[in-house]
């Protein structure tokens, strides 16, 4: 089976750490991160890339256009 | 939509709305015609973020700008956006009397029961038994009223052709959100007259809980206040 | 050839706004300018331009922002209490820089007062009025004539300064009937581009028209520009009438009904050898102190004459810089000065 590439993207530097896009993720693959951005925010981070189904329900909730799903 | 982060905190519903706003005006390919009143409130920043042509409104006037510059320009889209103390408290005679004209614009009247940009206060849309920085006792009916709804207040004038209500606490209800401003901006396109999308939005900080708690109060206390739906359609 | 005809000074002024190409009127019904509105209401019709009777002073002069902002000459009209209520709009035209025409028929005040004729909106009309630090130019007519000149003129530097312009009438000056006259072929004057104005961003970066300056520094340097503007404005628009000031050992100076007044007075003075002139402010703001300044260096005397208890009073003691050669007489409350009280008070000096 070939591997399967997600192209969701999460540009940290835009995230605010509201984690409404965990909340709605069907598949469980986005999480806060360990690690704060320049502006001390704790960002979301992408799990298991090949996991994502591309539903763009995550980007769909996102209130700062943070994450694109191409 | 420029590409600048918003001035918004974690979770507001404000960069949500501008977004879908301008999701809707791309896919209608409205961008070179449309103009659009910023109100005074949280939101005033919004020309910031929108690559239309954007100006302001005295606080609550922005129907009156509105009116004026559809009149000059009847051809573009024009659009107001705003908060619930800008409509539904110091402009509520400019948002009656302009339903009431059935003047050709759209408003897209975001409801978050609260003032933000000030500090929390109350707003005539806030829920009863919510705290508040101005009703610290929690608002209570004798005293500061009942929950304002604008929505059924303006279905009554003849003048006003699309109503609906709509929230954005979860991905179905985004969805159908970003329709209703689609209709309300082919309303306009139409020729068809007054109407207005009202948002049910998130306000974390001054409601004192996370987003996703947020997002869950909606749906559990807010909507049992202000039911979801089309309020009036004669489009 | 001329169009001549008998007008009431607000039907004048309604016709010079007509004349001066405007094309967006909004105003709400108050006494003594119910005519402005009414006339309006027939006028932009017919030139098949906007007319709204708003629902409220507020309402009406941020529908003047609205057309302003979207490039169209604009204006709206009313009476002092509902000035007081558009002072919120004319600090957003100022601070946002745009063009804009009110009129101002006074009456007595303060609070709902009477519908007397007054001037006791002077301080209102030229020191801000609004919040912020800003003026408005305000043009003071004192014939129907002039309701009809300087309506049509205040269209045309709104537009060339980017600022609100105030005609500052009284309510005889807007029931009074004269004879008022303009070419036929008369066409709107200073016509100029706006590209900043909100037409949809085709072909060109999006505009955003606002007050709002957040930066640092930004609003400073923002006021900065607007003070420029504003010593221009005095540099270049002082506009005003003297009478026989050249010999004259006392020269009186009033505006609009009361320099009407005081030039009946005058005339009745000179004959009876009196050597006494009149200086008639055309513009309020800016102020002709610089005028009034030349006539102190002759050594006059000044009489200052208004509907109100001394408000231009004050500029022409800055001007003059002696108070003890300026005597002042002024009615209160939808007074008018009498004739016999001017030329009692010139004979005390």
């Amino acid at each position: 089976m070939a591997e399967k590439t997600c192209n969701l993207k999460i540009d940290i530097e835009r995230c605010k750490g509201c984690l409404l896009c965990i909340e709605v993720c069907p598949v469980k693959i986005l999480k806060a991160s360990e690690h704060v951005n320049k502006r001390g925010i704790q960002y979301v981070v992408l799990t298991d890339p090949e996991k994502c189904t591309g539903c763009t329900l995550c980007a769909m909730m996102c209130p700062d256009c943070a994450i694109t799903i191409e | 939509m420029k590409d600048a982060p918003t001035h918004y905190c974690p979770g507001c519903g404000h960069g949500l709305v501008h977004r879908l706003i301008c999701e809707c005006i791309d896919e209608m390919g409205l961008r070179d015609t449309t103009i659009a009143v910023a109100p005074v409130g949280c939101a005033v920043l919004a020309y910031d973020y929108w690559d239309f042509d954007t100006t302001e409104a005295a606080h609550g006037r922005t129907p009156a700008v509105a009116t004026a510059i559809k009149r000059v320009h009847p051809k573009n889209l024009v659009f107001t956006y705003q908060g619930d103390g800008d409509l539904a408290a110091i402009g509520t005679a400019e948002i009656i009397h302009a339903g009431n004209r059935g003047e050709n614009i759209s408003v897209i009247f975001v409801n978050n029961g609260v003032y933000g940009m000030t500090g929390g206060q109350m707003a005539p849309t806030t829920l009863l038994g919510q705290r508040t920085a101005t009703s610290q006792f929690t608002r209570r009916s004798d005293k500061e009223g009942f929950p304002l709804k604008i929505m059924e207040m303006m279905q009554v004038l003849p003048g006003v052709t699309y109503l609906e209500r709509t929230s954005i606490h979860s991905p179905k209800e985004v969805i159908n959100a970003k329709r209703a401003i689609k209709k309300s901006f082919q309303t306009q396109i139409n020729g068809n007259g007054f109407s207005m999308v009202e948002i049910i939005s998130p306000c974390p900080t001054y409601w004192g809980m996370t987003p996703v708690r947020s997002m869950k109060r909606i749906k559990e206390e807010v909507m049992e206040e202000y039911e979801l739906g089309v309020v009036k359609d004669a489009s | 050839m001329k169009t001549r005809y008998l007008s009431t000074g607000n039907e004048a002024c309604a016709e010079g706004a007509i004349r001066a190409g405007c094309q967006f009127y909004a105003g709400y019904p108050i006494t003594p300018q119910n005519e402005i509105t009414a006339y309006m209401s027939r006028r932009m019709e017919e030139t098949g331009w906007t007319f709204i009777q708003s629902e409220s002073e507020l309402s009406a002069i941020s529908m003047v922002f609205g057309a302003s902002v979207a490039g169209a000459r604009a204006m709206t009209s009313s009476s002092s209490p509902g000035i007081s209520l558009k002072q919120e709009g004319i600090s957003y035209l100022a601070g946002c820089e745009l063009p804009g025409v009110i009129i101002n028929v006074m009456r007595g005040g303060p609070g709902l007062g009477n519908i007397s004729t007054a001037q006791s909106d002077y301080f209102q009309a030229t020191k801000g009025g609004g919040h912020g630090d800003y003026h408005s130019i305000v043009y003071a007519p004192a014939s129907v004539q002039e309701m009809f000149d300087f309506t049509y003129k205040a269209f045309a530097k709104a537009d060339e300064y980017r600022t609100p312009v105030m005609i500052l009438a009284d309510g005889t000056l807007g029931q009074m009937m004269e004879p008022v006259e303009f070419d036929d072929d008369i066409e709107p004057s200073g016509r100029v581009t706006k590209p900043w104005a909100m037409t949809g961003a085709k072909g060109r970066k999006a505009n955003s028209v606002k007050s709002l300056l957040l930066g640092d520094g930004v609003l400073e340097r923002h006021n900065e520009k607007l003070q420029e503007k504003y010593n221009e404005i005095e540099e270049k628009e002082v506009m005003y009438h003297d009478h026989d000031t050249d010999d004259a050992d006392i020269v009186m100076v009033a505006y609009g009904t009361t320099g009407r007044i005081a030039y009946s007075c005058m005339n009745k003075l000179r004959e009876e050898g009196v050597k006494i002139g009149l200086f008639r402010p055309q513009t309020l703001w800016p102020f002709p102190y610089k005028e009034i300044s030349h006539l102190a260096a002759q050594g006059t005397k000044f009489l200052v004459i208004e509907m109100s208890s001394g408000q231009m009073l004050q500029d022409v003691r800055m001007a003059v810089q002696d108070d003890k050669r300026i005597s002042f007489w002024g009615r209160l409350g939808g007074g008018i000065p009498t004739e016999e009280e001017i030329i009692e008070t010139v004979k005390k000096m």
